[in-house]
């Protein structure tokens, strides 16, 4: 048994595990299968749950049941031996620490997604009508490839700080220097550091926004275009007055999807400061106050409130879907 | 991840140059216009968007001491002056060096990955197909429920989940983490998966159905072999957000088990000033989503296209 879960540092027998795991659970899936192949006339539903138990029984028990034992783990104590009521909610709410985390989830919430979503955007329209499109989109989403951890590291490197009158290795700085300015220590500054750590976030994302952006972009009817063009509408006019009302839909559906994104991110913060010199956010404080602090309690309320802040971004979404079908 | 894909318009992937279309034409049209200063300018700020990483490889190249006494941008000069020395020992160092081993992370990078990505494709597979084909009480809420928890941020689960995994003795084993992926990539796959099943013509399923086929035939001679594009699509997906994610392995794995992104952002923490490591153990553990990437990029982005992303 315990060969079978735990591989030490044993390069062959990790791989042996994974071909093991991927084996069990074809033949899983081919019992299930076969069981339900066995009958001549199955009933539905005994069909309809041989394809669909395996999701239902793994959401059952890998999603929603932790989120509702979360949820009661945020009303009670440090240890989840004895109810507290609203404690944990209130301490979110009122000691000056939180009250930080959650002012700068706020604001990560308000300005990345815009942010990037209209990079994204203008990228998107200024690659429409110029040569080389292929490459310049592609060069721009190559940061969705990579981990947020890897970004981090590659930022980190541009913000780099030296002293004053030794070179500088950091690109910023050197930028700041040869501008006659003095070198900063970038990531230790308040508020400043936690823009400079959105910066990491919209450079992933705007890619993101772009690929989405421009295919609708494309997809508005070129007899459109022509009948404004013919109307005089031309440059920033057909912008404004064309572009973003055609692709309206796309542009909700990009910043949403980047608002909750933004909400749920945590290698970043981690990775750059681990939220100290008050850069962090809600995702990255409920970790350390579970792992670091050991307050099971708190940390659920931060996850739940988490979840809390994602639904308005959700109803939003939905409205603003529905709007714009009844326009159609 | 949305809850408003179904809603939007599925915009049309951009098609190969090749066909020769009315719209294709007047594409090749506008392009003929294109405007000498949104190219240039497009061009510079793709080069700019570039330039971060850029310098992060070009130092991952260079010896300790140049990284230590001067800026990346340097080499290119000292370069024109033949003095540039480029090696590859800094990933010698991250790969082997005793205090950084990354080698054996990227062993764990893959052991984690593969199975991760595979289980919740088959078990999404086999729902996505009973969602959509199969018409039993219950499916229309169920398929609202599995769709709703795409809203669920993952945070909100993983503290029960490691107890319930402590409880059952397997903590810090390869197959929580295996489990925790699977359950949740489950819904965006099956969501997902669901959509592209629907858009098989009906008349092709209930044909096989009415000469006698069982369900279980529709789906691997019918329904199977005209999802392969969707599969890959999903797959890419699902492969760059194990790879690099960091959350999940790093609570519900250990030492043994951590993958390149984990240890990588450890270096990070512990070795901060080390930019020769770093920069290399980066690279290293970008090297191998950005081959998927690159390679497959057409399925990724009509992946992205037809049910917006997962976060």
């Amino acid at each position: 048994m315990d060969w079978l879960l735990h591989a030490g540092d044993d390069p062959g027998h990790k791989f042996l595990l994974m071909l093991i795991g991927i084996a069990l659970f074809v033949a899983l899936m081919g019992i299930i299968l076969f069981v339900v192949d066995r009958p001549r006339n199955p009933p539905r539903w005994f069909v309809g749950f041989g394809f669909t138990g395996a999701a239902l029984l793994l959401l059952l028990l890998g999603l929603v049941y932790p989120a509702v034992r979360t949820i009661a783990n945020s009303f009670m104590n440090r240890n989840s031996t004895g109810f507290v009521g609203l404690d944990n909610y209130a301490r979110a709410f009122t000691e000056p620490q939180f009250l930080l985390v959650l002012g700068n989830t706020a604001l990560w919430v308000l300005v990345a997604p815009i942010v990037a979503t209209f990079a994204g955007l203008a990228y998107a329209y200024l690659v429409d009508k110029s040569r080389f499109e292929a490459v310049a989109k592609g060069l721009v989403f190559l940061p969705m490839a990579i981990s947020m951890v890897g970004a981090s590291i590659i930022w980190k490197f541009v913000y780099e700080f030296k002293p004053a009158g030794v070179d500088q290795t950091g690109l910023l700085n050197q930028f700041i220097v040869w501008l006659g300015g003095e070198p900063q220590q970038f990531l230790l500054s308040r508020p400043l550091n936690t823009f400079l750590i959105m910066v990491v976030f919209i450079w992933i994302q705007a890619g993101f926004a772009m690929t989405l952006l421009s295919a609708s972009i494309k997809a508005i009817p070129d007899d459109i275009i022509e009948a404004a063009r013919l109307d005089g509408v031309s440059g920033l006019g057909m912008f404004w007055r064309i572009t973003i009302p055609s692709i309206r839909p796309a542009l909700v559906v990009v910043l949403t999807t980047i608002a909750m994104t933004t909400l749920k991110t945590f290698d970043i913060v981690r990775t750059m400061t681990a939220g100290q010199y008050g850069t962090s956010i809600v995702a990255l404080e409920f970790y350390d106050q579970r792992f670091r602090q050991g307050d099971a309690g708190l940390s659920a309320a931060l996850a739940v409130l988490l979840f809390v802040i994602v639904i308005p971004v959700i109803i939003y979404n939905v409205r603003q879907q529905r709007l714009s079908e009844e326009v159609r | 991840m949305s809850t408003v894909e179904a809603a939007t318009p599925a915009p049309e992937v951009p098609r190969p140059a090749s066909s020769s279309s009315m719209s294709d034409r007047a594409r090749k049209a506008r392009k003929a216009l294109s405007n000498p200063w949104a190219s240039t300018l497009a061009v510079v700020i793709a080069i700019l968007w570039t330039i971060p990483t850029v310098g992060l490889l070009v130092t991952s190249f260079r010896p300790e001491l140049d990284v230590r006494r001067s800026g990346w941008w340097t080499v290119f000069g000292d370069a024109l002056a033949g003095e540039g020395v480029f090696s590859l020992r800094n990933y010698e160092t991250a790969l082997f060096d005793g205090s950084t081993n990354l080698a054996t992370y990227f062993v764990n990078s893959f052991v984690v990955t593969l199975p991760a990505v595979f289980i919740p494709i088959t078990v999404a597979l086999l729902a996505a197909y009973g969602f959509a084909w199969i018409d039993f009480k219950g499916r229309d809420f169920l398929f609202i429920a599995v769709f709703a928890l795409q809203i669920v941020p993952i945070q909100i689960t993983l503290v029960p989940l490691l107890t319930a995994y402590v409880d059952l003795g397997v903590n810090g084993t390869f197959w929580a983490i295996w489990l925790s992926h699977s359950a949740f990539a489950l819904p965006l796959a099956t969501f997902l998966l669901h959509n592209f099943m629907k858009d098989i013509p009906a008349s092709l399923v209930e044909a096989a159905r009415m000469d006698g086929a069982g369900h279980v035939q529709v789906f691997f001679r019918v329904v199977l072999p005209l999802l392969t594009p969707a599969l890959a699509a999903f797959g890419i997906f699902q492969f760059l957000w194990v790879w690099n994610d960091l959350l999940v392995a790093l609570i519900m794995g250990k030492p043994d088990t951590f993958p390149l992104t984990v240890r990588v952002a450890e270096l990070a923490g512990s070795r901060g000033g080390d930019w020769h490591v770093l920069s290399a153990g980066a690279f290293i553990s970008m090297i191998v989503p950005l081959i998927v990437f690159l390679s497959l990029q057409r399925y990724f982005v009509r992946g992205l296209l037809a049910g917006s992303v997962k976060g």
